[in-house]
């Protein structure tokens, strides 16, 4: 159990600043997931965790003491990287104890510690053989084994998963929380993959161009992104260009009038309006906080379907609906907002329910 | 060549639980055309690569050996004990591989750390450096060995055995600085890594993950600065005379002056080290090369 602490972190690659300013805590157990897309800094930010970058500025802490200037054989860190890299001139057994035998631990203790990491992971049986015998998800297994055998304080995770198929990789996701719950360890995941981070991370945090951009929970994270990047980025979100009218007390966006309450923008006040999918419901008629459009495109997605309404700009929605609900494309529509959010400058946006308040007689 | 696919072709559908059902004649023919021209072409580069080879040992053992016909019409080892009884054999032959030897070696060690050096770290005239081995291939050696002798003169250097294998290693370099060092980027920066993660300090990867890795390349490198070191005459011709005199010397001297057959066996015994060294090469680049190419 350890608490990992990054403070005011920095990094430059020559003159570019490919982490800036970071701050974030991973409270002891918890298994945080750094999330971006590629090129944001994060894996940088993980490798600066390691020791394999050097810290350009800020502070690196395990349970506040300071690991920054640490080589990556002197941290209490284990790192479980994107291409499995276990040695390939070494057996199975041999990868694992590998960490043991240079910490000179009696043959008995290797011995049995070796045998319960591989247990852990399910491949007991895989000891004797060498890497390229194995699967490559079987590799990232034992890659994970060899972590966590050396019992480090936090365990590192540098997209683990993106190397192997789509099944494999839910497998392994669950396999991986699994273990980290068991375990207990303080855990950093990194990947650019959402859907993975918000099935398995206990917070997020979201990376954008080196700067941190927000850390809260998978839940919070998808339904109060604090910025219009979290927003576009996590899970699938319709954002329309709108005008802040103070005389109706309401944002206007795509011909449609969308009320707001308690806030104090300038009449005419430019602002982004961010909707999900399935805060948009058909409706029979056309409202406040509806749009009307025609059908484009539907697509059936198993469980529930996704249409694309194209609005009379041009410009188009997705919504989700149930799958019962039968659509044919190009037949018209009406699309009530549920809810919304909306971002009017560098504050958390405001988000409001105009079908939750009550109704007016 | 026109009976040939038919035999082979004969012969596929003749063989007993094969069925070559679904495939029309002229796919079997083409295919059979494929398989022999792939054998005749097998056959042709081992005659072109082992055919001087195979001559050189017959001539070894030939007691006579004239006209157009295939073998010797004689054999006979009457060349042997006469290549062995002439004078400083013996000490040509415990000198080369002495030389050879400490050439293999003293390349090996000064070598591989700057290969590792030139595969790893980015530092300034990395590029013209590298190229720099190369270069004292790229230019007639037999000027460059005239200047190294005038300044072995200097420092009596000249026909000494350090001469011979400081001139050796002229040519080694170039081997044990650009196998390796292509060898050490192969291998994934993360893989070492991951032994700087499990606690390994930073020689101890070296030594256990990086060396390890690299050995099938290096035993290649070895092997070849082994051979041209035993090889090299031009400038241990000019460096080691008149008391140092290695194999080939002997050999160009034996070629010149006396019977095919002594300059045969000359060659033979040449290439035995050389034999052995591949083997161990081979058996090298089995252990752990294949499971890198698997990797």
């Amino acid at each position: 159990m350890a608490e990992l602490a990054l403070q005011h972190v920095v990094k430059y690659y020559g003159s570019v600043q490919a982490v800036r300013d970071v701050s974030l805590t991973v409270r002891s157990g918890e298994l945080l997931c750094i999330l971006g897309p590629s090129g944001c800094g994060k894996s940088t930010t993980l490798r600066m965790i390691g020791g394999f970058e050097t810290v350009d500025g800020g502070d690196i802490a395990i349970d506040g003491h300071s690991i920054t200037g640490f080589a990556p054989n002197k941290r209490p860190t284990a790192m479980v990287f994107q291409k499995y890299t276990l040695w390939p001139h070494m057996r199975i057994w041999e990868n694992v104890a590998f960490g043991l035998k240079l910490r000179r631990l009696p043959r008995a203790t290797i011995a049995k510690k070796v045998g319960e990491a591989l247990e852990m992971v399910g491949l007991p049986e895989t000891a004797s053989r060498y890497p390229n015998q194995l699967s490559g998800g079987e590799q990232q297994r034992i890659a994970l084994a060899r972590a966590l055998v050396l019992e480090p304080k936090v365990l590192l995770l540098d997209e683990p998963l993106s190397n192997l198929d789509a099944r494999l990789r839910v497998r392994m996701r669950d396999e991986i929380k699994r273990i980290q719950r068991r375990t207990g360890i303080t855990s950093v995941f990194v990947t650019h993959d959402q859907e993975e981070a918000l099935s398995i991370a206990d917070r997020i945090a979201v990376m954008s161009k080196g700067v941190l951009e927000q850390l809260d929970t998978p839940s919070r994270i998808y339904a109060q992104p604090r910025t219009l990047f979290v927003a576009d980025f996590i899970g699938t979100m319709n954002v329309l260009d709108g005008t802040y009218r103070r005389d109706i007390s309401a944002v206007q966006a795509e011909g449609t009038i969308l009320p707001v309450h308690d806030v104090a923008w300038p009449d005419g006040h430019a602002v982004r309006v961010a909707i999900r999918p399935e805060d948009l419901q058909p409706a029979g008629e056309q409202r406040e906080a509806s749009f009307a459009g025609r059908v484009d495109v539907v697509m059936d997605l198993g469980h529930f379907r996704q249409l694309e309404v194209q609005l009379p700009s041009g410009r188009a929605l997705k919504v989700f609906v149930p799958k019962e609900r039968h659509v044919t494309p190009g037949e018209a529509i009406v699309l009530e907002a549920t809810r919304y959010l909306i971002y009017a400058g560098e504050d958390a946006p405001a988000e409001f329910s105009p079908a939750r308040r009550p109704l007016a007689f | 060549m026109a009976e040939i696919p038919a035999r082979l072709s004969a012969e596929r559908t003749s063989q007993p639980g094969r069925t070559w059902t679904g495939r029309s004649g002229g796919q079997i023919a083409m295919h059979a055309v494929l398989t022999a021209c792939k054998w005749l072409a097998l056959v042709a580069l081992a005659i072109f690569v082992l055919g001087p080879l195979i001559v050189m040992a017959i001539w070894a053992f030939a007691g006579q050996w004239t006209g157009n016909s295939l073998l010797p019409q004689q054999w006979s080892f009457k060349w042997w004990p006469d290549v062995f009884n002439q004078t400083g054999i013996a000490d040509s032959i415990r000198l080369s591989l002495e030389t050879a030897t400490v050439v293999m070696l003293c390349s090996t060690v000064l070598c591989l750390p700057a290969a590792y050096a030139f595969a790893r770290f980015r530092f300034a005239g990395r590029q013209p450096l590298l190229l720099a081995f190369l270069a004292a291939n790229a230019f007639p050696k037999f000027g460059l060995y005239v200047t190294i002798l005038t300044i072995f003169y200097q420092i009596h250097f000249n026909d000494t055995v350090q001469g011979i294998v400081l001139i050796q290693m002229i040519e080694t370099l170039v081997f044990m600085i650009w196998i390796p060092a292509t060898a050490f980027q192969n291998i994934d920066r993360s893989l070492e890594e991951a032994a700087l993660d499990a606690g390994c300090s930073r020689f101890g990867t070296f030594m256990r993950i990086t060396l390890p890795l690299a050995a099938p390349a290096i035993a290649v490198a070895m092997l070849l600065s082994f051979v041209a070191a035993l090889d090299e005459s031009q400038g241990t011709l000019i460096v080691g005379l008149p008391d140092n005199v290695t194999m080939p010397l002997i050999m160009y001297n034996a070629v010149n002056s006396y019977a095919q057959p002594e300059g045969a066996v000359f060659a033979l015994m040449l290439s035995i080290p050389s034999l052995l060294l591949l083997g161990l090469a081979q058996y090298v680049a089995r252990g752990r090369g294949v499971r890198i190419l698997g990797a």
